[in-house]
């Protein structure tokens, strides 16, 4: 038997002024190898981006971490980094992404899913969670490149909806 | 295989009464991840979310005493097995005593307090206890069909895996506007909203001095590794 968890609740709106502060964007420096801007919309079931003030995302995987809030477009943006692709105990292979979730006005609780990179294909096609996403959506986890940058929308509802985790 | 039962008192995504959630709620059937992927899953890190001493008194940050009720808000945060969670980050953020969030989001509504920013942090002692000192925050009028969302105070803290990263609100025993607020009644078991109830400590209250603050106390329960169910 265990505790009863503490229930989530949501965000709200008014995060902004204790959640994020200069530099909270940046999971590595600007200046770090690899660097790579990773950006894209929160969108909800009505196809509209989800504008400031209300949600925030944040990454993160092994020693990366940050956090952004989207902007007056519905849009975040985060410097991050390629992880290695990584051996699983079991002895499968984990490819290389970033754990993101999503915190919102209206999220009760976040909501929970990854990103994978355009350049992995043949360790995406191998990874053992991507595998548990309905083959048709599995396209969704996988970040276009997008110049230099990488970009990941996040459909909260609808026909293209991000496949979420549950935890 | 043995199956740790995890009972789960969590809002559900989609609670009409709490309206923006139908547009926002994930509705597809949500990707269930094998036993144990927790343990072999990576925590959050926060390391460069700085947390100075002091961060955790919300009541001299400015020149002068805010306006309001000082009360101190403390507990431990535990997993779920029962054992306290040591080094953990905790933010909050809240209202004033007038029920206005600094945030420029906020609608105005409620009159600033120029000696009160209403954020804070701090990180858990060895045995997972915590401390904040801070004023009462206050009910404002919301969106919600206009009614006025009971006091409380958000509250983010990270543990250690990735499935126990948590956001919730803290309220306080005996708000009669408990019962009617659409978010914390988006919780389906009432033991689950009595989570969330901090609670007056009589014994732990100040007295006699221009620092007396009202006590409350509140235990955080995160997710902790048992929860995932495990074969044996």
């Amino acid at each position: 038997m265990t505790e009863l968890q503490t229930p989530s609740q949501t965000s709200g709106p008014l995060f902004g002024f204790a959640l994020i502060f200069d530099g909270v964007d940046q999971a590595v420096p600007p200046e770090a190898p690899g660097a790579v801007r990773l950006g894209g919309h929160v969108i909800d079931g009505a196809g509209i981006p989800i504008a400031l003030p209300d949600c925030f995302i944040e990454v993160w995987h092994d020693d990366q971490w940050a956090r952004a809030r989207t902007d007056t477009d519905g849009h975040y943006s985060v410097l991050v980094r390629k992880p290695a692709a990584r051996e699983l105990p079991d002895g499968e292979v984990a490819a290389p992404h970033l754990n993101v979730t999503v915190f919102s006005r209206g999220l009760l609780k976040q909501a929970l899913t990854r990103v994978y990179f355009p350049d992995e294909a043949r360790a995406n096609a191998a990874d053992p969670i991507l595998g548990l996403v309905p083959e048709g959506d599995r396209g969704l986890l996988v970040a276009s490149a997008d110049g230099d940058a990488l970009r990941f929308d996040i459909h909260l509802q609808g026909e293209n909806e991000t496949p979420f985790f549950a935890f | 295989m043995a199956v740790l039962e995890r009972e789960d008192v969590n809002p559900p995504y989609l609670h009409p009464a709490y309206e923006i959630t139908v547009h926002r709620a994930p509705s597809k059937r949500l990707i269930e991840v094998p036993h144990g992927w927790f343990h072999h899953s990576s925590g959050p890190v926060w390391g460069r979310i700085a947390v100075r001493p002091g961060d955790n008194d919300l009541t001299n940050k400015h020149a002068g005493r805010p306006v309001g009720q000082t009360i101190t808000l403390s507990g431990r945060v535990l997993d779920s097995d029962g054992r306290g969670i040591p080094h953990t980050l905790i933010e909050i953020w809240q209202t004033n005593a007038s029920g206005a969030y600094l945030d420029p989001a906020d609608p105005g509504f409620m009159s600033l307090d120029p000696n009160f920013t209403g954020a804070g942090r701090t990180i858990t002692d060895s045995e997972g206890r915590y401390h904040f000192r801070t004023i009462k925050p206050a009910a404002y009028p919301g969106e919600l069909g206009g009614l006025f969302r009971p006091a409380h105070i958000h509250t983010s803290l990270f543990g250690p895996l990735l499935g126990s990263r948590l956001i919730t609100q803290c309220y306080f025993e005996g708000d009669p506007l408990l019962d009617r607020d659409p978010i914390l009644n988006s919780i389906p078991d009432p033991r689950g909203i009595d989570r969330l109830l901090a609670r007056f400590n009589s014994a732990g209250t100040e007295v006699g001095g221009v620092d007396s603050a009202l006590a409350y106390d509140w235990d955080i329960v995160l997710r902790g590794p048992a929860a995932t169910p495990m074969e044996d």
